[in-house]
């Protein structure tokens, strides 16, 4: 769908001139507490269920997962891991991580950067990354920008497809229907410091019960994100289904999408004035009349060889 | 063109029609390429019936490109072989740029110049094509780690710029030598044409009693 919201976007995809800026909004964020999560998939169905998504029924690969995979209809999967973790006291200890998983509405979006279509992405004032499929041509660069591995083609409509946040519900002042679906208050929604502030005593709860490590996943190597999650064990991220632990946009990205660009075009411009410039200094290089006379003097040589 | 029995056929039939394909391809590369590569040259993309359309038709018509330089390749690669004569005439290359022919050595159907745009394209196309499909995500985006196609989409971006800068080289020496686009559009130069750019060619030729494009054996 289209932006309903044109004041309150902060960046847009392959547009060099600046957003609107006039008006602040408060940042919000989206917080997981993944030591809350029962695994029920509430918030699978209620994320179906708002943006009137059904995917393909699925086949049992002997995990819970399902889908087996974030797809162009199925925004958010519950991911379950069975992990080995070693406790002080207890030795090791059999875990079984659930993390929801979906867009992290980064601050700095992989995907945004990477996206050759003008507001084809945008991130909102809020921190909302959103997809606008009207201007979404389909190429698969938001997949290469971004670090978390989210955005899926479809292969009917060759549009990109990920979690809202359900900015058609922030954007009057709702939750996100995941955040309203969930039993256990495990999914919360506000301001990014009211979310943190929250995660502080989460955090401080987890580490009275034994986890040492808990603590917020927040990272800051893409400039923090609008959807953090509680982990017991914040050392070690990707013991969460391969959460990374240090993500980041490649440098590959960077690279291609940086100073190359501009350096890249101006190279290409000065290639054609300096061809010009030499038309002008020098001009075209004209076959003289000697030229033609020796040309036939060869070829009467060459017809009469006495 | 009427063809006085005077002239040199510079360039077969085939090898023209197979020479425009090549440009007629590359041209809506450049376009459709740069289109996406740049925000600013978005607007290119209203050429090919949009963005969708565009990202769609690119890669087919790169796939077609890589055939039709296939074919020129087979035409053109025994003429394109350096030899020394390029060291010798790129040592020139003052005299070349300044129009003054006295004094540049003698170069066959070819010279450095020519040869140089024949083996950088004869590079890059298949440069462009392979990373090409690595980023086709519609096909092939299973068959490669997201991380392959981050560095083929880099790659395909820096053969492009080398590809596009090799093109103005070719495109303004075409228009620079008078005579050599009608060599290549009917096909036809005069002798006093070759007598003055390809002198070792004319003279080939004129051994062996040959109007081009190559001596009689
Ligand atoms: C030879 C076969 C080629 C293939 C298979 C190919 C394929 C692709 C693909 C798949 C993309 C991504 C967008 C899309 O899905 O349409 C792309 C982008 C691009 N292509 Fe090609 N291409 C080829 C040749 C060329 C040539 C000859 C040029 C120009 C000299 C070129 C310039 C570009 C540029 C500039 C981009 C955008 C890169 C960016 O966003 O930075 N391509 N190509």
């Amino acid at each position: 769908m289209s932006s309903l919201q044109s004041l309150d976007i902060a960046a847009r995809s392959a547009t060099t001139t600046p957003s609107p800026q006039v008006r602040k909004t408060p940042e919000l964020a989206k917080l997981i507490d993944v030591s809350s999560c029962i695994g029920c998939k509430a918030c699978q169905v209620a994320c179906m269920q708002w943006n009137d998504l059904r995917d393909e029924v699925g086949d049992n690969i002997g995990t819970y997962d399902n889908p087996r995979d974030l797809t162009p209809e199925s925004w958010t999967v519950m991911r379950f891991s069975e992990v080995e973790t070693q406790t002080k006291d207890e030795g090791t200890r059999l875990e079984w991580l659930i993390r929801k998983d979906g867009c992290m509405h980064g601050e700095d979006p992989g995907c945004l950067k990477a996206c050759p279509a003008p507001g084809a992405i945008v991130q909102y004032t809020n921190g909302i990354v959103d997809f606008i499929s009207e201007n979404c041509i389909g190429c698969g660069y938001c997949i290469k920008g971004c670090p978390f591995n989210i955005p899926r083609i479809s292969p009917v409509d060759h549009k990109s497809y990920k979690c809202t946040l359900c900015s058609d519900r922030v954007g009057v002042g709702l939750e996100p229907a995941c955040v309203k679906a969930c039993p256990t208050g495990a999914i919360m929604f506000g301001s990014k410091s009211d979310m943190a502030s929250w995660a502080g005593e989460r955090i401080e709860d987890l580490k009275s019960r034994g986890f040492a490590n808990a603590g917020l996943y927040d990272p800051p190597g893409v400039g923090g994100t609008h959807v953090m999650y509680v982990l017991h064990h914040a050392d070690r991220p990707s013991l969460y289904a391969g959460l990374p632990d240090k993500p980041r946009i490649s440098m590959f990205v960077e690279a291609w999408k940086g100073m190359f660009k501009p350096v890249a075009l101006a190279g290409i411009a000065v290639a054609a004035v300096a061809g010009f410039l030499h038309w002008v200094v020098t001009g075209p290089n004209d076959v003289q009349p000697k030229d033609d006379a020796e040309a036939e003097h060869l070829r009467q040589k060459a017809d009469d060889p006495t | 063109m009427t063809r006085s029995p005077d002239r040199l056929v510079r360039n077969s039939t085939t090898a023209r029609l197979n020479h425009w394909l090549t440009g007629g391809c590359f041209v809506l590369l450049t376009l459709s390429g740069l289109a996406m590569f740049h925000p600013m040259l978005f607007f290119l993309s209203e050429l090919f019936g949009g963005g969708q359309w565009m990202r769609a038709a690119h890669p087919w018509i790169g796939a077609l490109l890589l055939l039709s330089y296939l074919g020129l390749i087979v035409q053109c690669w025994r003429d394109n072989l350096p030899s020394r004569d390029d060291i010798v005439w790129l040592g020139a290359i003052n005299r070349v740029l300044a129009n003054e022919e006295d004094g540049v050595p003698e170069v066959g159907r070819f010279n450095a110049g020519q040869k140089f745009v024949f083996w950088a394209m004869a590079l890059l196309v298949p440069v462009l094509f392979v990373t090409g499909l690595v980023t086709w995500d519609v096909y092939f985006s299973p068959y490669t780690t997201i991380e392959q196609q981050r560095i083929a989409v880099l790659v395909h971006s820096l053969a492009a710029l080398g590809a596009i800068l090799v093109w103005i080289l070719h495109v303004y020496a075409a228009i620079w030598v008078r005579g050599s686009v009608q060599a290549m559009t009917q096909g036809y130069v005069t002798r006093g044409w070759a007598w003055r750019h390809h002198r070792k060619w004319l003279r080939a030729l004129t051994a062996t009693g040959s109007s081009g494009p190559r001596p009689k054996a």
